[in-house]
């Protein structure tokens, strides 16, 4: 699966300031009952999205949002913990979003957005604060230089595991890399049988 | 040569090619664990690129996440929520056929929640490297092995290379000091030390826990806290493998036999963490004063003591949580009523957690209107369970005894709360609507669970164990 690549974009955020939001949140487990990974954008954040007549909820942040315009989500501390679900990432790329910052990001959250082009940027807590009290604002995220600018002002920078960063810019799927590996399998397979 | 940690022998012995700046490890995994919620995508990407599963022998295959705990019908068909989940089961079984992967069907005598079969079979070995898609997989370091958790596209790496690309963690140690007190247990453990460094607190780390209190844990509680591990952020937590270890793990299906058994045990020795090895940090929690612990809040770091009261919240999203679980600040938790117990899922769900709270339940009744699911981990403790007569404990108290699986642990089966419960539960995660939409649920111990049952309020168990002492 080639990953989209991904080098800068320059967009308005959606902010959800609480902190630890679980990846149960991002996608419930009734969703995780497909045997595929499109379409799952309309999953994405459903609870807070819906009640439970499946009508639009008042209260929703993400009411009056315009996916195409928003596609930087902005996250309280811890953003992703929880499940290993990849469908977490997937539901959030369906629905929009190619960002999420947060001034920390679940591991595995990390790790399984990475592979799917969406890209997971923590930054200070200082600019974290800076976006939280921003809703709405034009950021700009570079993968390139590795630098988040908000409103045009203020630039800090952020850091990109290099191999992931490398896959991301290029648009390289890193199955690529480990079945170049093979070689170095095979042999490690001889030696410990 | 220099010191080396458990987690540093675990990770140097499965490293095919060295980390640099530009790329992470490539690591081996000897043992990949795979179920039908998050292996569709993979073996679908597998089959676009026209890979093969590389060591079918390596994989090993269960149905636990969404498969119903209710007994098939009497034409053998087993009552699923949706149809939906049910084919993916079915993706599951022909994913398997095709590939030849070893697969515990409905109806195997092994089946079972994948982090409970995976020791019962004796597939969990100390030195392995274990990965599953699900992020508990951290249960299997209880043995001294490296086990995480990982994504879909990660399943799909494994299966096609059995490999995969890593950056090595940093390590922390965390030594438990003192003897827990009776009516304690590992459960209790775990909620302590999430509580202390907090939901983030593990994040990046692979953490080994050691001390007087883990030699003294049994394989199972070692296991409840390794599983938990991930609930501080930490996608990794071991144990030191030990006499206890290679008890546990003698004569099962899988472990080695005759000569090969008495070299691995020779050489799983060798694992221990050595004299003077460094750690990128250390933290000791005393045990002795521990009293049995549950959560109030939506995240397993808001833990207190069960017989304590409701604090108040510091912060607006603590304000949203105290709402969401409707605590009011200085409110006692044994005040708050109790709508559903759960004990159950790879935290809680092996012979001892049901012993445990079978303990508490014999000769008594479950608060009317509580409803009560006991939910072993697998066949085999199910089996184990009957055999001692548990189940009857759990019947006649006014439980309801299942089948083996996830349960109400993920609530994707049709096993769930209705809007507004409070439910007691022994699995891992109080994240709103984890239990069902608008469920509220408070992490405890089985036997917490099992009196809380009873009271049909949130109970301390110290009580119904000194009254067994007591006419012991
Ligand atoms: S019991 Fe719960 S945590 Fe364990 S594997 Fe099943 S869903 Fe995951």
């Amino acid at each position: 699966m080639p990953l989209e690549p991904f080098s800068k974009l320059t967009s308005r955020t959606l902010v959800l300031a609480q902190e630890n939001i679980d990846t149960d949140q991002i996608i419930p487990a009734r969703f995780l009952t497909t045997t595929s990974r499109e379409g799952l954008g309309k999953a994405a954040f459903y609870d807070w999205r819906y009640d439970e007549n499946g009508r639009p909820k008042n209260s929703s942040l993400f009411n009056g949002v315009d996916p195409a315009t928003h596609q930087i989500l902005v996250g309280g501390p811890n953003f992703g913990c929880g499940s290993s679900r990849e469908h977490a990432p997937w539901a959030l790329l369906d629905f929009g979003f190619r960002v999420v910052i947060s001034s920390d990001i679940a591991d595995i959250f990390k790790s399984n957005s990475l592979k799917n082009g969406l890209l997971p940027v923590s930054v200070d807590e200082q600019t974290h604060r800076q976006l939280l009290a921003a809703p709405g604002a034009l950021v700009t995220v570079d993968l390139e230089a590795e630098r988040v600018s908000i409103d045009g002002a203020g630039e800090t920078a952020f850091r990109i595991e290099p191999f992931a960063r490398r896959c991301l810019l290029d648009g390289v799927d890193p199955l690529g890399r480990l079945l170049s590996q093979m070689p170095a399998i095979e042999e490690y397979e001889a030696r410990h049988g | 040569m220099k010191p080396q940690s458990l987690f540093d022998k675990l990770w140097s012995r499965h490293i095919v090619a060295y980390e640099t700046d530009e790329a992470p490890a490539v690591i081996y995994i000897d043992l990949h664990l795979i179920h039908e919620v998050t292996s569709p995508q993979a073996f679908a990407v597998l089959e676009e690129r026209e890979l093969k599963v590389r060591r079918p022998d390596r994989t090993f295959a269960t149905l636990d996440h969404s498969t119903p705990t209710l007994p098939a019908a009497s034409d053998g068909r087993r009552p699923f929520t949706t149809k939906e989940a049910e084919e993916q089961v079915a993706a599951l079984i022909r994913n398997c056929d095709r590939h030849g992967v070893d697969l515990l069907r409905l109806g195997d005598p092994r089946r079972g929640i994948v982090h409970v079969i995976g020791p019962e079979l004796g597939l969990t070995q100390p030195g392995k490297t274990i990965v599953c898609g699900d992020s508990h997989t951290s249960t299997h370091g209880a043995f001294g092995a490296l086990a995480f958790g990982i994504g879909t596209t990660e399943v799909g790496h494994v299966l096609a290379t059995q490999s995969l690309l890593q950056r090595k963690p940093k390590s922390m140690r965390v030594n438990f000091s003192g003897a827990v007190p009776r009516g304690v247990g590992a459960k209790d453990m775990a909620l302590a030390f999430i509580a202390e460094i907090g939901a983030d607190g593990g994040q990046g780390y692979a953490i080994e826990f050691a001390g007087e209190a883990i030699e003294a844990l049994s394989i199972e509680g070692r296991m409840t806290l390794c599983n938990m591990s991930i609930e501080a952020g930490a996608r990794v937590g071991i144990v030191a493998p030990d006499e206890k270890t290679f008890a546990w793990l003698e004569g099962r299906d899988f472990s080695p036999k005759g000569a090969d058994w008495d070299r691995a045990v020779a050489d799983w020795k060798g694992l221990a963490t050595d004299e003077g090895a460094q750690f990128d940090r250390d933290l000791n929690i005393d045990v002795s004063n521990l009293k049995p612990m549950i959560t109030f809040g939506v995240s397993p770091d808001a833990a207190a003591p069960v017989d304590g009261v409701a604090p108040d919240a510091r912060t607006e999203i603590e304000r949203l949580a105290a709402e969401y679980m409707r605590f009011t600040a200085g409110e006692r938790f044994a005040d708050a009523s109790v709508d559903r117990v759960f004990i159950g899922s790879c935290t809680n769900s092996r012979l001892e957690d049901l012993r445990a709270a079978a303990e508490v339940m014999r000769g008594r009744k479950v608060k009317r209107g509580v409803v009560t699911l006991v939910v072993p981990g697998s066949e085999a403790v199910k089996r184990a369970a009957e055999a001692e007569g548990l189940d009857r404990i759990f019947i006649e108290a006014g439980a309801q005894w299942r089948e083996p699986g996830c349960s109400m642990c993920i609530a994707m089966n049709g096993d769930k709360g209705t809007p507004g419960d409070l439910v007691v539960s022994t699995s891992n995660r109080n994240f709103v609507g984890r239990q069902g939409k608008d469920v509220r649920t408070v992490l405890a111990s089985p036997a917490t669970a099992a009196a809380s049952a009873i009271e049909g309020k949130i109970a301390d168990p110290r009580p119904y164990l000194q009254e067994t002492d007591d006419a012991a």
